[in-house]
């Protein structure tokens, strides 16, 4: 260690500390997110937003700390793999906790899944019970002409 | 093995991916071991056989650079935004799920639209419909008929830019004609 530190030093010590706090406060705000926000969906979103920033800046820190470049890529690649891991655990959570008891759906102001989910019910439960005779009601059919032109508008722009 | 085989071409960004994971583990890129990552990420790559993911072909690095640069942009924005979220509104933040259906069909696409949006600010993928490929969004922030609108346009603008990148030719100038139109 040198006595006198240069203003190089100094520089790097001074970001790497804002990083620090800043990453800190992230993982804060997440925690804050988590008991602060009602329904499961929308703590997800605390859940998964203010970590990935925190965790770059906090591998920001020990990348300017270390002062090897050998370090980058390690730091580089378990943020990556945050990256990639965090929308699909998210996605996931999120797609369980919308079929149960833990979406309070009178909070949404809107909703367009809700039909889908309940064509999808109805069309397995239908399978399960083999009654190819149930009359189609008009909401039903109105869910069908939905998703069909929905899957038209999609499929134009690739033609 | 009844599966088809891929080409190595197809195969070789997976590979690379690999070797660069090995060499960044070991920290130590030095020819030995970049040799020593490459058999063993061939090695995976036979036993560990996988579905291969579809590429395009096509990589527009100078769409990719002000991508990257607007996605970290974002995804601290995104921090901050729920953060006021979090400590200012609290329960009282209005939530609504919005259907995007999108343009591509391909799955690397359809995914890459999906991670990215998980990651920016108001929104968060809670299902996916392959075959229409459509998104399903819970979104933070959203009152009304206009906010739905404006949240369908911003995810539409990311799976355009994303399109520009790395989307299929087809796919790109159907997303010219829908500029000119």
């Amino acid at each position: 260690m040198n006595p006198e530190p240069s203003t190089v030093d100094i520089v790097i010590d001074a970001v790497s500390a804002v990083f620090m706090v800043v990453g800190a406060l992230m993982s804060l705000a997440a925690a804050i997110g988590l008991l602060r926000f009602p329904d499961l969906l929308t703590r997800m979103h605390a859940a998964t937003k203010p970590q990935v920033l925190g965790l770059f800046l906090l591998l920001a820190s020990i990348g300017l700390q270390m002062r090897t470049f050998w370090v980058w890529p390690v730091l580089l690649v378990a943020w990556l793999f945050q990256l990639l891991t965090v929308p699909v655990s998210a996605h996931m959570v999120g797609r369980a906790g919308y079929r149960t008891k833990h979406l309070h759906r009178e909070m949404l102001t809107t909703d367009e899944l809700e039909a889908v989910v309940q064509a999808a019910t109805q069309a397995a439960r239908e399978d399960s019970a083999d009654s190819p005779h149930t009359p189609m009601t008009a909401e039903d059919a109105e869910i069908e002409s939905d998703a069909e032109s929905a899957a038209e508008s999609v499929g134009k722009p690739t033609e | 093995m009844s599966r088809q085989r891929v080409s190595l071409r197809q195969e070789l960004p997976l590979l690379v991916w690999l070797v660069v994971v090995w060499c960044a583990l070991w920290q130590d890129f030095s020819p030995g071991n970049l040799l020593f990552g490459a058999l063993i990420s061939v090695a995976v790559a036979r036993m560990f056989y996988l579905p291969p993911v579809e590429l395009s072909g096509r990589f527009n690095i100078l769409h990719a650079i002000p991508f990257a640069l607007m996605f970290l942009a974002r995804v601290m924005a995104a921090s901050f935004q729920v953060m006021y979220f979090a400590v200012v509104r609290g329960p009282r933040v209005s939530k609504a799920v919005v259907a995007v259906p999108l343009r591509s069909h391909q799955d690397l696409l359809v995914t890459a639209t999906g991670h990215v949006l998980s990651l920016i600010p108001g929104s968060l993928v809670v299902e996916v419909d392959r075959s229409s490929s459509t998104l399903y969004l819970h979104t933070l922030n959203v009152d009304d008929a206009d906010g739905v609108a404006k949240v369908r346009r911003e995810v539409r603008d990311i799976e355009a830019r994303l399109i520009r990148i790395m989307g299929t030719r087809e796919e790109l100038e159907a997303l010219q004609q829908e500029a000119t139109a």
